[in-house]
């Protein structure tokens, strides 16, 4: 059998759920034998690519970055997992949705929370344009597995990828679908 | 007192006449969900979670607010109802703004329990992110409007219990809410004794003690002054001396 190439992404949210990731400690080292790890914000691609086969998504679609990448994500990858309460619910990221307009929010954020330079950073095609409401991964794409915690713990992140490298679908129940 | 036989997904049950399907039920064991219900106050009926099918009828009930009746044949999980219920629950989350990550209430909610529950893993209707406010000033207690699911625990228990009727509801459909008094902050509320049953009584973070979020905690450094000056004067007590 082929290796299972393995994609992680990371939107709109605090890298916790890569971080969770990380907390896999030894199993990280079985895991590594059986994937190839294809693109990840914990390493070096610039590209996402082609034929991905799983692929953890953190965090909300806040921003037009956000939404432009999770459209490519869903076209090249067999089966997307929302991964933690970012991406499934909106979580923190969408904290700021009921406040409506992003010009309050960013003038809430840099110029008045702000001690020093305060500026609304400004610069087209490097810092992205924030989307009027933040949405969860669902919202825009289809997703095939949710996988909800605020991390989510090493422990729902084993059981969710664990059947997939022998290519059996995975099914979370009880506490491991709490969310926060 | 009369007595009534009833069959509850196929097990016969007895319970008193005044007794309600969802009495039967918990009595004979068999678990109804049910969020709007506290043990102690009125039932009323509205968060429809404890739905039942009663063979006979296709309008399926309330358990908490249905009396048993003789030869009732009740289901209480089949998979109509499952799916029922864990709409309500999506409902509930999309109709607020419930963020569990950094809610008071993370880990002891009754509207999370409920979600782990129903399967929930995810909200499939659209969030409403509606805008609510937050009351802070009461001196012991504060309520976010944004994780209230409009209950009406803290009004029964208010009322029915406390006896002072403090909190009521206002606004319709899409706007109701719970108010203190007339409509105005509940620090200023006349009626409330500041019993805080209406805290023990609600099931989500919605109302809570104040202090209690991240980052409030304030150490009362009286109370070891009060204990120093005390040992200095030799009012200190020690046992066996």
């Amino acid at each position: 059998m082929n290796k299972l190439k393995l994609a992680t992404v990371w939107l709109g949210g605090c890298s916790g759920c890569h971080m969770s990731f990380l907390d896999l400690d030894e199993w990280l080292l079985d895991l590594a034998a059986q994937i190839d790890l294809v693109y990840s914000p914990l390493a070096d691609i610039k590209e996402y690519p082609e034929g991905v086969d799983v692929v953890l998504v953190e965090g909300a679609v806040a921003n037009e970055d956000n939404l432009e990448l999770i459209k490519k994500v869903r076209d090249r990858s067999n089966i997307l997992i929302s991964f933690g309460d970012c991406a499934v619910t909106g979580n923190v990221t969408a904290l700021r949705n009921p406040l409506r307009d992003t010009e309050s929010v960013l003038q809430r954020c840099y110029l008045e929370a702000a001690d020093i330079q305060n500026q609304i950073p400004h610069q087209p095609g490097i810092v992205p344009t924030l989307l009027e409401q933040v949405q969860p991964v669902h919202a825009i794409v289809n997703v095939d597995i949710y996988l909800p915690g605020c991390p989510t713990d090493a422990d729902r992140i084993r059981a969710a990828l664990e059947p997939l490298l022998t290519r059996e679908t995975p099914n979370l129940t009880g506490e491991q679908i709490r969310f926060g | 007192m009369a007595v009534k036989t009833l069959t509850i997904n196929d097990r016969l049950v007895s319970a008193r006449e005044s007794e309600t399907v969802l009495d039967a039920a918990r009595d004979a064991g068999i678990h109804i969900p049910t969020l709007c219900h506290l043990e102690g106050v009125s039932n009323i009926g509205a968060c429809r979670l404890c739905l039942v099918e009663i063979s006979g009828s296709n309008k399926l009930q309330p358990a908490c607010v249905t009396k048993v009746a003789e030869g009732m044949e009740i289901q209480t999980n089949t998979e109509r109802l499952q799916k029922y219920r864990r709409m309500i629950i999506e409902l509930l989350f999309a109709e607020g703004n419930h963020i569990c990550s950094v809610c008071v209430a993370n880990g002891n909610c009754e509207l999370q329990n409920l979600a782990v529950e129903m399967g929930m893993n995810h909200v499939s209707l659209a969030y409403q992110f509606p805008q609510r406010t937050v009351d802070l000033s009461h001196d012991r207690f504060g309520i976010d409007h944004n994780r209230c699911v409009l209950c009406t625990r803290c009004v029964r228990v208010c009322d029915e219990i406390e006896a002072a009727h403090t909190w009521d509801m206002a606004g319709r459909g899409h706007n109701s809410h719970v108010i203190t008094d007339l409509n105005q902050p509940w620090g200023t509320s006349d009626s409330c004794t500041s019993c805080g049953k209406c805290l023990m009584a609600c099931p989500t973070g919605a109302i809570f003690a104040q202090g209690s979020t991240v980052g409030e905690m304030t150490k009362e450094r009286s109370k070891l002054e009060f204990i120093t000056t005390a040992r200095k004067k030799g009012e200190w007590l020690v046992v066996g001396s």
